[in-house]
C-alpha cells in the first residue's frame, strides 16, 4: 500500500516536472539533422561574395596548407555573417569545399557550436542559459515568460522577424544567474554583438524585449540595480579594508 | 568485488563459452577475465613476489611481434610482467598479458577515439584511472585492471551509458551478441538512479541494408570511423553536442558503400542492425557454419547462420590474409537469393515450350540419347562462375570421355593461356598488397569487382600514400588515384617512357600491377600480357625473388580452379557449330551464336538466364548446401561446408554428371567426393591443400608467343552492377533493392 502511494506521489512529482516546457524541438537550429526547405537546401547556390573572398584567403593563410581544415570555424563565422546571421546547408558545403574536407566534417563542427545558427533566426536571437546554476535560479521561468510573451516556440522566429528564442549552455555568468544572451543582428550580420543580460526576472526579461522592440538598447550586464557587475548586492561585505598578511608567514622576510 | 567478477565468470562459463566454441569470430567477445587469485590480497602479494607465475594466455591469441629488439619494454599487468614493443597501448599490453579490458569504442582496425571510457584501468602513480585504449604503455608501468578503483570507474561509466539507453533488449536484434549487454552483466547495476525522461533520437535512413535505432547508440563513433577510414565514404558523422549528440548524415543521404554492412558488426550495441534480418531470428537459435563466399573471386571467409533449412544471415569470419574481418554487402546480403527462384526438380521442355517436371531417370535418359546422336566435336560444356572444382573436374572428365574437349569456364574467355599459374593469379597475394608502394590498375574496377581487394588497396593507400594509377573507363574510387588513360595505348606509353607514370613505377620499391579479368574477353589478350611481360623486364622491381608485383584480379569464384584444371576451350568457334551444349550453372554465356537446333542442358540451382534456352534442366545445389573446393584469385584453396539441406530433388553438381556419365555408358571412375578429389590430385594437386595458398612456381610471365597487335579499343567495364553479378545475387530481393537505390544511374 505504502509502496503504491509512494509510487503515485513519484508519478505526480514527475508530471509536475514534465509540465515545465519540454518544448518541441521543431526547428532546425536545435535539430541535429537538416530538413530541406525552399530557402535552405543543398541545391541553393551559395558562394563567398567578392568582399569576403580576400578574407577567406587571409583566414586560410593563418594555417599551414596541409591543415586547411583548421580554418573551418573562422570560415563558418564569415559565412554566417555573409548570410545574415545564419548558415544554410549550402554555405556549409561551400566552406567544406574551401577547406577540402567532406561536407559532413563541416556539419559536425557547425552542429557542435551553438553560435552557428543553422536556421533563420530573428534580428534579436535570445539565448536562454539552461545550465544548472541558471536553472536553479529560474531559467525555465525566464524562458516561459519569453515564449509566452513572444507567442513562439523555441527556435521559432516571430512573425515580424525580430525575435527568436534559443537555448545555450553555461556562458560563464553563473554568479548573476539566471541570464540570457541577446545575439544582436540589428546592425547587420557583420556588426553583430552578443549582449549578456543577467540577474533576470520574468518581468524584467519582458521589459528588455519590449525595449529592444522599440529600438532601444537596454543596458546589458546585471539587471539588479543593487549590484555592480558581479559584486554582491548592496555593496561589498568582505575584503573591505586592506587585506591582512597571513598570520602564519612573515612576508617581509621573504 | 564479488558481484561483477562473479557475473563475468558466470558469463564466461555458460553462455559465452558456448558461443566461443561454436564460432571463433566471437573470440573477440569482450568478456572480462577475472583472476581469482588476485581477489585475495594475500594471493596478490604472493604473486607479486613469486617469479614464476602461472602462464596466462593472451586474449584471442594476441601475438606480439617485435619489429626491433631495442624497442622492447616491460610492463606489469596485475603484477605479471609482460614484454611488449614500444608504442603499444596499455590496452594492448593487457591483452598480451591475458587480461581482456572491457571496451566499446576501441577497435583494432580503426583509429583510437578514446571516447567511451569503458576501458579505464588503474595505473600506479597516476592520480586518476586512465583510458587504457588511448594511453601508450611506458616502461615499467604498473597496470592494475582488477582493483576496486578500476571497477568503480567502469561501473560509473556503465551507469552513464545506460542512463539514456532505452534498455529495450527484448525487442533488440543485437540481444545476445551485444557488448553493452555483456558488459553490463559485469559492471551494470540492476537499477538506475536516473529519473528524468530519457532522450529520444530520430532514426536515420541509411538505405536498404542498415537499420538504425538511434536511441540505443552510445556514441562510440566506431561507425563513423569505419565509414571514413575503411569504407572511404565520408557520410557519417557525429552531430551536435552533449546529450543531444547523435550519429547521422545531417542531410538526407543513404550510405552508398559496398562495405556498409560491416557497421552492423562493429556497432557494439543494437543501434545499427541488419535491416533484412530485423526480427527474423534470435542469434542463439542459429546454427553457425563456417564456410566461404563465392559471389566474387576473393573467397571471403564467412559464417552462414541458419535455422532449420533456412539461411538466416551471413556474417564475416576473421581471415587476416583474405578479408580481415569485413565482407562486402553482396556477400552479406545475397542470402535471400539462396531460397528464391530455385530449381527443385529435373525438367524437360515439352513440344509446347513449357517445362514439365520429370524424374531424374527420365531426364538423364533423354540427355544421354541426345549425346549419342551428336558428333563429339559438336559438344560444348561451359562451367558457370559459381562452380566448384569437383564439378568442373567431373564435367571435364565426362566431356573428354565422350570425345569432346570443348569446355571452358565462364569469364575466362576463349583465348586464355592456362599454362602458367602466375599468368592468372594475384601473385602479390591480397595481404601482400599492403607492402606495395605503387599500384597500376589496368582495366579493372576493384571496388565493384572485388570489394575486399579494394579495401586492401585503400588501406595501403591510406597508410603509406602509395600512388595509384588507373587505366580504364572513368569509375568511382574511394582513394586518390591518377586516371592515366582508357586504352592499352597508355600502357605502351608507360613502357616507352613517354608517360610520367613510368618514373613513378621505376622509383617504386614494391610496385604492383593489377590487371582485370576483363582483358580475357578482349581480342588482344596475349598482346596485353606480352606488354606486361615487357613491363616486368623494364621495371626490375616488379618481379624480384621476394616480390611479385604482377597480378591478375579474377572476377568469379570458379575461374582460378577452372584454369588450374585446364578448362580451356580447344577452338575459338565453340558455340557456332555446337549441337549439344552443357551449361553447368553458366548463366552469362552468350548463346546467340548457337544454332537453333542445338540441344541445351542447363544444370544449375536458379531459374536464371541459362534456363531460357534450355531443353533439359538438372537442379543442383548452391554453395551453402554442398561441399566444394574453390580457389580464390590469389590461389588460396578453400572449401565450402554445407549449412542447410538442399531444396527438392536437387543434387550436387558432380553427382549429376557422374550419374549422367553412367547413363551415357562412359562411367566416371569415382563415386564419392573423395574419389573426385583424388582425381583432382592428378590434375592440380594444389587444389587439395585446403586453406593454403600455393604460389605459382614460376614467377613472372612467360612472353606469350604470337604477340599480336594491341588494339586501340578502350578497356571496358566488367561489372555493370555490383549488386547483381550471378544467379544467386540476381535472385535476391535485397540485392535488387540495393541496385535500384544505391547504384548511380
Ligand atoms: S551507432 Fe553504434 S557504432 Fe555508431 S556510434 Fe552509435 S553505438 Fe557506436
Ligand atoms: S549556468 Fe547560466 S551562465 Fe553559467
Ligand atoms: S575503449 Fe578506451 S575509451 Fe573507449
Amino acid at each position: 500500500m505504502l509502496a503504491r502511494l509512494a509510487s503515485k506521489r513519484l508519478l505526480e512529482i514527475r508530471q509536475a516536472f514534465r509540465q515545465s516546457p519540454q518544448t518541441t524541438r521543431s526547428l532546425s537550429t536545435a535539430l541535429n539533422y537538416h530538413i530541406d526547405t525552399p530557402d535552405n537546401n543543398p541545391n541553393v547556390p551559395w558562394e563567398f561574395n567578392e568582399a569576403n573572398k580576400p578574407k577567406v584567403k587571409e583566414i586560410l593563410s593563418h594555417y599551414p596548407s596541409n591543415y586547411k581544415q583548421s580554418a573551418v570555424i573562422p570560415l563558418l563565422d564569415l559565412a554566417q555573417q555573409q548570410h545574415g546571421g545564419w548558415l544554410p546547408v549550402s554555405a556549409m558545403d561551400a566552406v567544406a569545399k574551401v577547406v577540402e574536407v567532406a561536407p559532413i566534417r563541416v556539419y559536425e563542427v557547425a552542429t557542435f557550436y551553438s553560435m552557428f545558427n543553422r536556421a533563420k533566426v530573428g534580428k534579436y536571437h535570445l539565448l536562454v542559459c539552461g545550465t544548472t546554476p541558471c536553472m536553479i535560479r529560474g531559467s525555465r521561468e525566464i524562458e516561459d515568460a519569453l515564449l509566452k510573451h513572444l507567442g513562439v516556440k523555441r527556435n521559432e522566429v516571430t512573425k515580424d522577424g525580430l525575435f527568436s528564442v534559443g537555448e545555450m549552455e553555461c556562458m560563464g555568468s553563473c554568479v548573476n544567474a539566471p541570464m540570457i544572451t541577446v545575439a544582436d543582428y540589428s546592425n547587420g550580420a557583420e556588426g553583430y554583438t552578443y549582449n549578456y543580460y543577467e540577474d533576470l526576472t520574468p518581468k524584467r526579461v519582458v521589459e528588455i524585449v519590449e525595449a529592444l522592440k522599440r529600438g532601444e538598447k537596454p543596458p546589458h550586464g546585471t539587471q539588479n540595480p543593487e549590484r555592480i557587475n558581479c559584486g554582491p548586492a548592496g555593496g561589498n561585505t568582505t575584503l573591505l579594508g586592506e587585506p591582512k598578511p597571513p598570520p602564519c608567514r612573515d612576508l617581509d622576510a621573504c | 568485488m564479488g558481484l561483477g567478477s562473479l557475473a563475468s565468470r558466470a558469463l564466461r562459463s555458460s553462455s559465452s563459452s558456448r558461443v566461443l566454441s561454436s564460432n571463433p569470430r566471437y573470440n573477440l567477445i569482450r568478456t572480462i577475465v577475472s583472476t581469482p587469485e588476485l581477489h585475495k590480497p594475500e594471493a596478490a602479494a604472493e604473486s607479486a613476489s613469486e617469479p614464476d607465475l602461472p602462464k596466462r594466455t593472451p586474449v584471442a591469441g594476441a601475438r606480439v611481434h617485435f619489429p626491433n629488439p631495442d624497442d622492447v619494454i616491460e610492463v606489469f599487468v596485475d603484477g605479471y610482467p609482460v614484454k611488449i614493443p614500444k608504442g603499444m597501448t596499455v590496452l594492448q599490453a593487457c591483452s598480451v598479458a591475458g587480461v581482456d579490458i572491457p571496451r566499446f569504442c576501441y577497435h583494432d582496425r580503426l583509429s583510437i577515439a578514446g571516447n567511451c571510457r569503458m576501458c579505464l584501468v588503474e595505473v600506479e602513480k597516476s592520480p586518476k584511472p586512465v583510458a587504457s585504449c588511448a594511453m601508450p604503455a611506458l616502461p615499467g608501468m604498473k597496470i592494475k585492471t582488477d582493483t576496486p578503483i578500476a571497477k568503480k570507474a567502469r561501473e560509473g561509466v556503465m551507469e552513464f551509458l545506460l542512463m539514456n539507453h532505452p534498455l529495450d533488449c527484448p525487442i533488440c536484434d543485437q540481444g545476445g551478441e551485444c557488448d553493452l549487454q555483456d558488459q553490463s552483466m559485469a559492471f551494470g547495476s540492476d537499477r538506475g538512479r536516473f529519473t528524468e525522461t530519457k532522450r529520444s533520437v530520430v532514426d536515420k535512413n541509411l538505405g536498404p541494408l542498415v537499420k538504425t535505432v538511434m536511441t540505443r547508440c552510445i556514441q562510440c563513433t566506431r561507425c563513423v570511423r569505419f565509414a571514413s577510414e575503411i569504407a572511404g565514404v565520408q557520410d557519417l558523422g557525429m552531430l551536435g553536442r552533449g546529450s543531444g549528440e547523435e550519429i547521422g548524415t545531417y542531410v538526407e543521404k543513404l550510405m552508398t558503400s559496398e562495405l556498409s554492412g560491416n557497421v552492423i558488426d562493429i556497432c557494439p550495441v543494437g543501434a545499427l542492425t541488419s535491416k533484412p534480418f530485423a526480427f527474423k531470428a534470435r542469434n542463439w537459435e542459429l546454427k553457425g557454419t563456417e564456410t566461404i563466399d563465392v559471389t566474387d573471386a576473393v573467397g571471403s571467409n564467412i559464417r552462414i547462420d541458419s535455422r532449420g533449412p533456412e539461411v538466416m544471415r551471413i556474417v564475416p569470419r576473421l581471415n587476416e590474409d583474405i578479408n580481415e574481418e569485413w565482407i562486402s554487402d553482396k556477400t552479406r546480403f545475397c542470402y535471400d537469393g539462396l531460397k528464391r527462384q530455385r530449381l527443385s526438380d529435373p525438367m524437360i521442355r515439352g513440344p509446347d515450350g513449357q517445362f514439365k517436371p520429370v524424374s531424374w531417370r527420365d531426364a538423364l535418359a533423354v540427355v544421354a540419347e541426345v549425346i549419342h546422336q551428336v558428333k563429339p566435336e559438336e559438344i560444348v560444356g561451359v562451367a558457370g562462375k559459381l562452380s566448384d572444382a569437383e564439378s568442373m573436374m567431373s564435367l571435364k572428365d565426362f566431356l573428354n570421355r565422350i570425345g569432346s574437349n570443348n569446355i571452358w569456364c565462364e569469364g575466362n574467355g576463349n583465348n586464355i593461356d592456362a599454362d602458367l599459374r602466375s599468368g592468372y593469379l594475384m601473385n602479390t597475394t591480397i595481404s601482400g598488397l599492403e607492402k606495395a608502394d605503387c599500384f597500376l590498375l589496368i582495366g579493372t574496377q576493384p571496388r565493384v569487382e572485388a570489394a575486399m581487394v579494394n579495401a586492401r588497396i585503400r588501406k595501403t593507400v591510406r597508410a603509406t600514400q602509395a600512388k595509384v594509377g588507373y587505366i580504364g573507363p572513368p569509375t568511382d574510387f574511394n582513394y586518390s588515384h591518377d586516371h592515366l588513360g582508357t586504352t592499352p595505348e597508355t600502357l605502351t606509353a608507360i613502357l616507352e617512357n613517354r608517360h610520367p607514370f613510368s618514373a613513378t613505377l621505376s622509383t617504386a620499391k614494391h610496385p604492383a600491377i593489377i590487371v582485370g579479368a576483363g582483358i580475357f574477353h578482349r581480342q588482344d589478350t596475349s598482346a596485353i600480357l606480352s606488354l606486361l611481360h615487357s613491363l616486368s623486364a623494364k621495371f626490375p622491381n616488379l618481379v624480384t625473388p621476394e616480390w611479385n608485383g604482377l597480378n591478375v584480379l579474377l572476377l568469379n569464384a570458379a575461374q582460378a580452379a577452372a584454369l588450374d584444371l585446364g578448362l580451356v576451350p580447344e577452338s575459338n568457334t565453340g558455340m557456332e557449330s555446337a549441337k549439344f551444349v552443357y551449361l553447368m550453372g553458366a548463366d552469362d554465356t552468350e548463346l546467340d551464336a548457337l544454332p537453333k537446333d542445338a540441344f541445351v542442358v542447363y544444370q544449375g540451382h536458379h531459374g536464371d538466364k541459362g534456363v531460357y534456352r534450355a531443353n533439359v534442366i538438372f537442379p543442383s545445389t548452391v554453395f551453402s548446401e554442398k561441399e566444394g573446393t574453390y580457389e580464390n584469385t590469389e590461389g588460396c584453396v578453400q572449401q565450402t561446408v554445407p549449412a542447410v539441406p538442399t531444396v527438392g530433388d536437387a543434387r550436387e553438381d558432380w553427382k549429376i554428371i557422374r550419374a549422367l556419365s553412367e547413363v551415357c555408358g562412359v562411367r566416371l571412375p569415382y563415386d564419392t567426393i573423395t574419389g573426385v578429389r583424388s582425381r583432382i590430385k592428378n590434375v592440380a594437386p594444389n587444389l587439395l591443400k585446403v586453406d593454403e595458398r600455393e604460389p605459382a612456381v614460376f614467377s613472372g610471365l612467360l612472353k606469350p608467343e604470337g604477340n599480336g597487335k594491341v588494339s586501340a579499343a578502350p578497356f571496358g567495364v566488367t561489372v555493370e552492377n555490383f549488386y547483381m553479378t550471378d544467379a544467386i545475387t540476381r535472385a535476391s530481393k535485397i540485392m535488387a533493392q540495393c541496385s535500384s537505390l544505391l547504384t548511380k544511374k
